[in-house]
């Protein structure tokens, strides 16, 4: 018997606005399994795998100093390994299993589906076309590689200094306490944005702002590294952070175009704007650079791609192309005064940029797809879509997001302090990560 | 005889030895180093991130001459390494006291 499973998988506030029917209780209608919409959908859950490892792990990694480049790629890998066995045992069901009560349901589901209980493979979970289901299971794991990447990129701000068990701990606690929650929130039915009509195709609140912020405090708690800024701290491997940037951009059309979960037009477009916008903030990031009086770099590029990738996000099936290409131009022009400028007035030792990029990116993003959003500038938006109204909305999602964020990091960041210590002695911080908290070299030559 | 130790670009390695090969330099030792002159290193920029690197990359080549060809292998390092930027290097001239071919025991001249 075909189980029908309603889980209210709106990762789309888009797909709230077309199809309304799917905010309330799906009736009970006869929903199928296209085998075209499994097939993509399983292939952009694995196109989201290449973005961890080997895409950010490089793209990090290269970014590091030679000393610690095993120790990122070892905290990636290991946050995502432990992000995907807590995702099945209870992670999935805080963000998209049954109602919690009324009073806990815009923030969290409740325990029914706790180790994946009554999932089989004859479960289906919603798209967004009515009577059009995918297979719960490639839900699930859909799911789990935006929680795996998410709280992997957080990483970004407290490398070469932070312990190995510091990175665990606060990464279990990190996604219990915020990752849930908040993809609760924004993508699951009943949860307080999805109710608010907040726009976030692929991920822009959930994944880039929640990781930004969360980096930027967690920074700010774990202290600067030895030596910075007077210290040299340049990346050690500017070609493997170009391959890793070439990784998450093939990654992320599973992230973007997947975030539709079907195979359809809605794909179609996000595939189109992850294309567009990120080609466009590439090249105004160098262009950024140029007119600072720089030359156009290397890391610019590539730092201009991430900006772009990040601001598309949320916008993704919520543009029209030529309104990816000004979104992903606007976030790489403030991206660079974020992470050239700001930064270094502030002297927070953000030291891969996480928040620079994905946190102020998503910002961008979120707030500029209620404007690329209206039908007037090429968006899908209904006929009588009005900017102001949406642009409150997002507001309202992204500060939220964002004291939920700080907040949650905060508790999670004093618990592995004082579990763990949290940093690394001295010794190891001037020897490296590499040999000090995993007794392996990167390179041996 | 002599030894002449040239500090050059690493780009202009190929030209250098081309004009050693044709006065008759017969041999040449080519090692990879790091340093600075009056160039005072370069800059690097990261993500608006200034650092200073004050040792810049050089080749270092060592070529033992009789002391009658030296001027000649000066010279022609010195034209062949010119770029007329700054950081195009410099040449040290020194005494060599003795020099043996390991192989057949020869000395000073018909070792080199």
């Amino acid at each position: 018997m075909k189980q029908l499973i309603t889980i209210g998988a709106g990762v789309a506030g888009a797909a709230l606005l077309s199809h309304p029917a799917l905010a309330a209780p799906a009736a009970p209608v006869v929903a199928t399994v296209d085998k075209g919409d499994t097939a993509w959908m399983m292939t952009s859950t694995i196109l989201v795998l290449m973005m961890i490892l080997p895409g950010l792990a490089l793209f990090y990694g290269g970014l590091a100093r030679t000393k610690n480049m095993l120790s990122v790629m070892t905290q990636i890998g290991a946050v995502a390994a432990l992000a995907m066995l807590i995702w099945v045992m209870y992670g999935y069901t805080l963000a998209f299993g049954p109602d919690a009560s009324d009073g806990l349901k815009p923030f969290i589901s409740g325990f029914g589906k706790a180790f994946l209980a009554g999932i089989t493979p004859a479960s289906q979970a919603a798209t967004f076309t009515k009577g059009v289901e995918i297979p719960e299971y490639v839900f699930v794991s859909f799911q789990m590689t935006f929680a795996a990447i998410t709280v992997a990129l957080v990483l970004g701000s407290v490398i070469e200094r932070i312990k190995f068990s510091a990175v665990m701990l606060f990464a279990a606690v990190w996604l219990t306490i915020v990752y849930f929650p908040v993809a609760h929130m924004v993508w699951a039915a009943g949860g307080l944005f999805f109710e608010m009509g907040a726009l976030d195709f692929a991920g822009g609140t959930v994944v880039h702002i929640n990781a930004g912020v969360s980096a930027l405090v967690a920074a700010v708690l774990l202290g600067k590294r030895l030596g910075f800024p007077a210290e040299r701290m340049a990346p050690h491997s500017l070609t493997l952070t170009m391959v890793g940037t070439g990784l998450l951009w093939v990654g992320w059309f599973g992230f973007n175009a997947g975030s539709a979960l079907e195979a359809n037009g809605s794909a179609a477009l996000a595939m189109i704007n992850t294309f567009v916008a990120t080609a466009s903030a590439g090249l105004f990031w160098m262009l950024a650079e140029k007119v600072s009086g720089h030359k156009g770099s290397a890391l610019g590029f590539c730092s201009g791609i991430i900006a772009g990738l990040v601001a598309v996000t949320p916008a993704a099936g919520n543009s029209g192309p030529f309104g990816a290409i000004v979104l992903g131009a606007v976030a790489a022009i403030i991206c660079f005064v974020a992470v050239t400028i700001i930064k270094p007035r502030l002297g927070y030792d953000d030291s891969l940029d996480a928040f620079g990029i994905h946190g102020v990116g998503g910002i961008v993003g979120a707030l500029g797809t209620a404007i690329v959003y209206a039908p007037a500038l090429g968006g899908p938006g209904p006929e009588d879509y009005a900017i102001g109204a949406k642009l409150i909305v997002q507001l309202a999602a992204v500060g939220t997001t964002i004291v939920w964020a700080a907040i949650g990091t905060t508790i999670a960041f004093y618990i592995a302090r004082a579990v763990t210590g949290g940093r690394v002695s001295k010794d190891v911080e001037m020897e490296g990560l590499d040999l000090g908290e995993h007794g392996e070299r990167a390179y041996n030559y | 005889m002599k030894l002449v130790i040239a500090i050059i670009k690493p780009f202009k390695l190929d030209e250098v030895r081309e004009a050693l090969t044709d006065i008759g330099v017969a041999g040449m030792t080519v090692t990879e180093v790091k340093g600075f002159g009056r160039q005072k290193g370069q800059t690097e920029i990261y993500r608006g991130a200034e650092y200073s690197t004050n040792m810049v990359p050089k080749i270092k080549i060592e070529v033992v001459c009789a002391s009658d060809v030296a001027p000649r292998v000066v010279e022609a390092v010195q034209a062949s390494a010119n770029t007329g930027a700054i950081g195009d290097g410099k040449i040290f001239v020194l005494d060599v006291g003795q020099a043996v071919r390991i192989r057949t025991g020869e000395t000073d001249q018909t070792a080199l």
